[in-house]
This record gives structure tokens, C-alpha cells and sequence, in this order.
């Protein structure tokens, strides 16, 4: 840039020549730069405007293009973020305490028709009927041309029926998905599961719900697709269960019995081990209920365990004289009037077959089962403190099982709580219910003496339950029941097996009559056990419905002969399944035979 | 001077939009490889649930115990008693196998091949 001079040489000499101010000439030049300086400065802040400008105009187009783009597309999901979360629509799964499946799902086929869009509707029926002979072929070509646009034909069918129907050929039966709920065991656990139907149907699926025992209970637990698939644990030990299932079958059987119940259950963390309930079902038909009017304990839906409310008889002895030594009314070496007559409020109180033990201990009134033994005991204790134990034990209220039915088994008290119903609720009588009630009790007075809970889900650790009876008091009771079935003149000497040490207590009570009366020749045989006795860890009910046993020259009902032996072979088959090892020698060895030979 | 920056300046524009691109292109090929591996996971994860379902329906207890029956000659099983229990006393000690080894080496040494151990 050339560089003007404030003060051209020639111009000065001229003006001072002519007599004009040079100064004049020096500030012209001054303002000459001043503006050329100023053009230039705002040719630059222009230019930057125009930057500024075109930035502005850039970013605010892209944010109008992204904005009308993200309105104008289709939304849609996140592909690789939420592919680590899955989330699966399906029902849980339900297993036994080591993750053996009880209930699961199988993907299967529906069957519909739509007949505006078929060929040939009376053959496609009568082709049907062939692939599934329970449908009528008259039905169904009258429902395929009657005019409707929509029918279902099957509501779950197998792979190779699909096949079947495809091989007919008629385009207007087509077939949606469907989950089916499956309980591959069958009738094993049935009670518990309960079953599972079709909620709402669609074409393209199909809402499964629990109809009826845990299935029900837990059933939104169940469908909440956020477990992603973990399934719900049950407290049931699948082998123990069934073993349990199959000599209760036996010994049902054997003992002519209508109906029978076991109940095992852990004394400390209160898992039901084991439930059986018999005659059962099979939860993937689950047949219909009964007719209302029916007595609805012979319907094989029927839980005995849980629903069955009967007055249990002589096993509820044991906690008269348990609560009797917990008062320190007596220990159990007192001694016990128990001759009679003995009348209250006008009653007579008779013992079984009309005997009189004399004067016995009071660990000897609970062996010989006397009821006027715990009949003066249970008026030594009044009524009012008897029913607050009751209450502690857990035996006035429904259990809090997690089965639909468990509120159902409601025990049934007597109206007023009178003497006369103090004494013969001491023995089981006026009071009734359900075994899964006497487990838990049993299970609270002999664990050590604090009260447990029974449940269906798998615990973590033992129930730190509120304290029923002191430690020596439970002790105390474990001996009395232990010599029940040690002692040569006990009601339950079938019940010993070799190295368990089961104690427990025999109870037959006579069924009562619609009409209010007893049958005479009915009963109800139960067994409470424990074992083994000196370190308890299991707690066995086993109840069986009108048993007669047979083999003798006169027909036996009690206890001892029919529920005793089967509660026996029951402990002898599941306690090594529990891996329970037997605590004194077990004796030698069988002789073993290589078996490739 | 200018020309100098500008050169390279481009140069490395172009050389980052060509990376960009290339990242582009291989993360929408790594997206469509995990939808189609998760389609799959879906699918096994079916199939797993059929399997298991059928497991469990062939190891039930009962088709078991018919099986142990059915098989008593070969098998000879019987339910689990409480007799089976031993105590760790009845299991005999296997032999030793240090002193095995040893003695064979002795053997060895005594037949004489010549070559001794080092």
C-alpha cells in the first residue's frame, strides 16, 4: 500500500507560494486516511455479519430439517440399546426347590375357521372328525355354512394333528399360535399347581391364567413380564413328592380308604416338603367342579390337606399336656387320675373301648392316649388360656398358605367356648382342622418352640418365628411322642423305623353325619410324626378317609393299624431322599450283586 | 503460505469424511449382525423351552419308576433305603499309587535294560 506523505513537499511550497495555510492541505490528508480507515473497518465488520449470518441460517436449517424429519417418520424401536434387556411375554415357569420344571410353557397350534372363504365345508367336517373324534361332523358342517364368518374348531392342537389338518387342503381353516401352560409331571402336584386356562383369545395369541391353587395365587406374579423368564420356586422336593405320592397311593389302597392326605413339612423354615392329596387330577385337564349340592370333598379338585377341615381326634392331645408342662401344671412324671366315671357339664367322658389305665404319668396319658387323662388336664389349664395356645399354634385361623383355596380351609370353632368344649377340644373333639393346620402346630411345638408359617416357596433360612413353648417344654413333648411309638403298649408302635427315631402321635376320630349325629363305623385315621425326634427336622401328617383294615378275624379303623404304616413307609422311603442318614448302625450292608451279570 | 495449511486441511476433511462413512457403514452392518443374532437367541431360546419341557416330561417320576421296572434284570435298581447309608470306615483305601510307581520302577531297574533313571 503506498503510503500518502500528511504533508506533500510540492503542495506546501505551492500553497505557502500562494499564500494559503499549509496546515490546511496536512489536515485534508488526515481526514482522507481517517475515512479510508473507516471503509476498510467496515467492509471487515460487514463481512463477519455475513458469516455470522450464513452460521445462524446453517444451524437453525438443520434443526428445522431434523425436526421435520423425526415428525414426518415412523417411529421406531431402538435396535442395539435395548439389546440387552429381554423381555419375555411368556407365563413364568414354576419348579421344585432344585429347579425340576413342575409347570412350563409349550408353543402349540389353535384351530379356526373362517367358512366365507371355504371350498368344500362338508368335507372339510367330516375329514376334521376324523383327525379328532371327539367332534360331531353334523355340528359342524351346520355351524360352517349357518352363515358365520368366524369359529373356533380347537383351542390347542399337537404338531402332527396340524399336519393333518393341513393334508385336507381347505383354505378356510387356518391356525393361530397359542402358549399352552404344560405340567409335565401330571397328577404329581396337582393340588398345589392347581391348573391354567385361555384368558382372553385372539386369533394371534391367547392370555394363559391360573385357574386354581398356586397357578392362581400367583397368578399376576406369574404373567409380569419384567421377571424376564425366572421362575417362581416352590418349597416341593419333586422326588420326595413323589414318593410320597406313590405309598399314599399304596397305602390307600391297602386301608380301603376313600380319600387320604400327607403333609411333610420342615419344622425350622416352615417349606412344605411334600402335599399330596388323594384322589387327584390331572392339572392339564383339569375336569369340571362338581354340581353345587355335592358333598365337595369327593371331587378329585378337593384339597384334603388344605381344604379338608375334620375334627382330628386324639393328636391334638399333645398339646393339652404340652401346655400343661409349659404352665408348670405338672411335668411330664406326674401322675394322673384317669379312672372314672368322669361327667362334665353333664357329659360322660369315656375313653376308647371303655378302658381305665388307673393312675398313669402324664407322659403315659398321651402314650395310652387317655381322654380323661387330658380331660383333667385341660380343665387344670380353663378354657381361656387353652384357646389363646390354640390361637398362638396357628390352629383357629385359615394358614396362609399361597394356594387360591387356603382361605377356604377356615377351621371351624365351637360357638361358645364351654367347659365341656375345653375338655373335648383337649382331645381333639369340637374343634376342626385341616392336616396342613396340625403340620404347622406340630411343626411349632416341637421345632424348639417357636411358631412357624407353613409356605410353598423355597426359603432361604429357618422362620424366626414368635416363641409358642419353651425349649424344654418342646423337648419334653418330642419324648412323650417319641415313647408313643418306643414303647411296647404305645398306639404307634408301627410308625418305628429303623434309625429315624420318629416320634408321633395317633388320632381316629368318627366322621360326622350331615344330620349332626357320628357314623359309627367312618373315621378319620390321622398320624403327626416328627423325626427324627431328638433333633427335629421334618414334620408328617398323614390322614387317610374311611379306612378299614381288613386283615384280622374283626375289621380295624384306628389309627395305629391303617395311617401309622403308611406314615412309616412314607418316612422310610423320604428320608434318605432327604438325604437324612439313619443315626444308629445301619446294620450290614446287602450282599452286593454286580449287575452286568 | 495459506495454500500450505489448506492443502493438508482438505486433504485431512476428506480423509476423516471417508472414516466416517466407513464407520457408518460397518456399525449398520454390526447392528444388522446382533438383530438377526437376537432373532436367533429367540429362537434357540424356544427351542430351549420345548427341550426342557420334553426333559422334564421324560424324566418324570412316574415313566422313570416304569423304566427301573421294566429294566429291573439290567439295571437292578431299587427305591433309595435307608440301609444304603455306609459310613466312610467301609470304603477301603485305593492303593497307593506313588508306591505303584515306584516299585514298577524297581522292576524295571531289576530286569536290567541298561538304562538307569536320572
Amino acid at each position: 500500500m503506498i503510503r500518502r506523505p500528511l504533508r506533500p513537499l510540492a503542495r506546501i511550497l505551492q500553497a505557502r507560494a500562494e499564500g494559503a495555510d499549509p496546515a490546511e492541505i496536512e489536515r485534508e490528508a488526515i481526514r482522507a486516511r481517517n475515512d479510508e480507515a473507516r471503509d476498510a473497518m467496515r467492509l471487515r465488520a460487514e463481512g463477519r455479519l455475513i458469516v455470522l449470518v450464513l452460521c445462524f441460517v446453517g444451524a437453525f436449517t438443520t434443526v428445522g430439517v431434523r425436526m421435520g424429519v423425526l415428525a414426518a417418520t415412523e417411529p421406531s424401536e431402538p435396535k442395539v440399546a435395548g439389546a440387552h434387556e429381554v423381555i419375555r411375554a411368556t407365563r413364568s415357569d414354576i419348579t421344585d426347590r432344585n429347579g425340576r420344571i413342575l409347570a412350563t410353557n409349550l408353543p402349540t397350534h389353535s384351530l379356526y375357521a373362517q367358512p366365507p372363504q371355504m371350498v368344500d365345508p362338508a368335507h372339510a367336517a367330516r375329514e376334521l372328525v376324523k383327525i379328532f373324534p371327539d367332534l360331531d361332523a353334523e355340528t359342524l358342517e351346520r355351524r360352517f355354512t349357518d352363515g358365520r364368518k368366524f369359529l373356533w374348531v380347537k383351542r390347542k392342537i399337537s404338531p402332527e394333528q396340524m399336519q393333518a389338518v393341513h393334508d385336507i387342503g381347505e383354505p378356510g381353516l387356518l391356525f393361530g399360535p397359542r402358549e399352552m401352560r404344560l405340567y409335565p409331571n401330571g397328577q404329581l402336584a396337582s393340588h398345589i399347581l392347581g391348573g391354567a386356562s385361555f384368558g382372553k383369545e385372539g386369533v394371534h395369541a391367547a392370555e394363559v391364567i391360573g385357574t386354581a391353587g398356586i397357578e392362581k395365587a400367583f397368578d399376576t406374579y406369574l404373567r409380569d413380564p419384567g421377571l424376564s423368564g425366572a421362575p417362581l420356586i416352590l418349597s416341593i422336593d419333586l422326588t420326595v413328592q413323589s414318593a410320597v405320592r406313590r405309598v399314599l397311593e399304596g397305602g390307600m389302597a391297602l386301608m380301603n380308604a376313600k380319600g387320604a392326605s400327607a403333609v411333610m413339612m420342615d419344622v425350622h423354615t416352615g417349606e412344605i416338603l411334600a402335599m399330596v392329596s388323594l384322589p387327584d387330577f390331572d392339572p392339564n385337564d383339569r375336569p369340571n367342579p362338581l354340581a353345587v349340592g355335592d358333598d365337595p370333598s369327593d371331587s378329585p379338585l378337593f384339597n384334603r390337606a388344605v381344604q379338608g377341615v375334620y375334627e382330628l381326634g386324639s393328636v391334638f392331645k399333645i398339646f393339652t399336656a404340652a401346655q400343661a408342662v409349659e404352665l408348670g401344671l405338672v411335668s411330664p412324671d406326674t401322675m394322673i387320675d384317669t379312672s372314672g366315671p368322669m361327667k362334665v357339664s353333664g357329659f360322660r367322658i369315656g375313653e376308647f373301648r371303655n378302658k381305665d389305665h388307673g393312675r398313669i404319668s402324664v407322659s403315659d396319658v398321651i402314650v395310652k392316649s387317655s381322654n380323661r387323662g387330658t380331660a383333667r388336664l385341660a380343665l387344670q389349664i380353663g378354657g381361656p388360656r387353652q384357646r389363646e395356645f390354640l390361637e398362638t399354634l396357628g390352629l383357629l385361623a385359615p394358614t396362609d398358605l399361597e394356594l387360591v383355596e387356603a382361605p377356604t380351609g377356615r377351621p371351624l370353632l365351637p360357638e361358645r367356648w364351654t367347659e365341656l368344649s375345653t375338655v373335648t377340644i383337649s382331645y381333639g373333639h369340637g374343634l376342626s382342622s385341616s392336616p396342613a393346620h396340625l403340620a404347622s402346630a406340630y411343626a411349632s411345638l416341637l421345632n424348639g418352640g417357636t411358631r412357624v408359617r407353613p409356605t410353598l416357596l423355597r426359603q432361604s433360612g429357618p422362620q424366626m418365628g414368635e416363641r409358642v413353648v419353651s425349649l424344654r417344654t418342646s423337648a419334653a413333648a418330642r419324648e412323650m411322642l417319641r415313647s408313643v411309638v418306643a414303647s411296647d403298649h404305645g398306639t404307634a408302635s408301627f410308625a418305628e423305623v429303623t434309625g429315624y427315631s420318629v416320634g408321633g402321635k395317633t388320632g381316629t376320630a368318627d366322621k360326622p353325619t350331615p344330620r349332626g349325629g357320628y357314623y359309627n363305623d367312618k373315621v378319620i385315621a390321622t398320624f403327626a410324626s416328627v423325626f427324627p425326634s431328638h433333633e427335629p427336622r421334618y414334620v408328617l401328617v398323614v390322614t387317610l378317609d374311611e379306612p378299614v383294615e381288613t386283615s384280622g378275624a374283626k375289621p380295624r379303623r384306628t389309627a395305629g393299624w391303617t395311617a401309622v404304616p403308611v406314615a412309616a413307609e412314607i418316612v422310610r422311603r423320604a428320608a434318605p431322599l432327604l438325604g437324612l442318614r439313619p443315626s444308629v448302625d445301619a446294620g450290614t450292608l446287602p450282599k452286593v450283586i454286580p449287575t452286568a451279570n | 503460505m495459506r495454500g500450505f495449511l489448506l492443502v493438508p486441511a482438505a486433504l485431512g476433511v476428506m480423509g476423516l469424511a471417508f472414516w466416517a462413512y466407513q464407520e457408518n457403514y460397518r456399525t449398520q452392518a454390526v447392528a444388522a449382525e446382533a438383530a438377526a443374532l437376537q432373532t436367533e437367541i429367540g429362537q434357540l431360546r424356544d427351542r430351549l423351552a420345548l427341550l426342557e419341557a420334553e426333559w422334564a416330561y421324560l424324566n418324570r417320576p412316574e415313566r422313570l419308576r416304569a423304566l427301573t421296572i421294566l429294566n429291573y434284570d439290567r439295571l437292578g435298581l431299587l427305591p433309595f433305603a435307608p440301609e444304603q447309608f455306609g459310613s466312610i470306615d467301609q470304603v477301603a483305601f485305593p492303593p497307593d499309587p506313588i508306591e505303584l510307581i515306584v516299585s514298577g520302577a524297581i522292576e524295571a531297574r531289576a530286569i536290567g535294560t541298561g538304562e538307569s533313571w536320572p
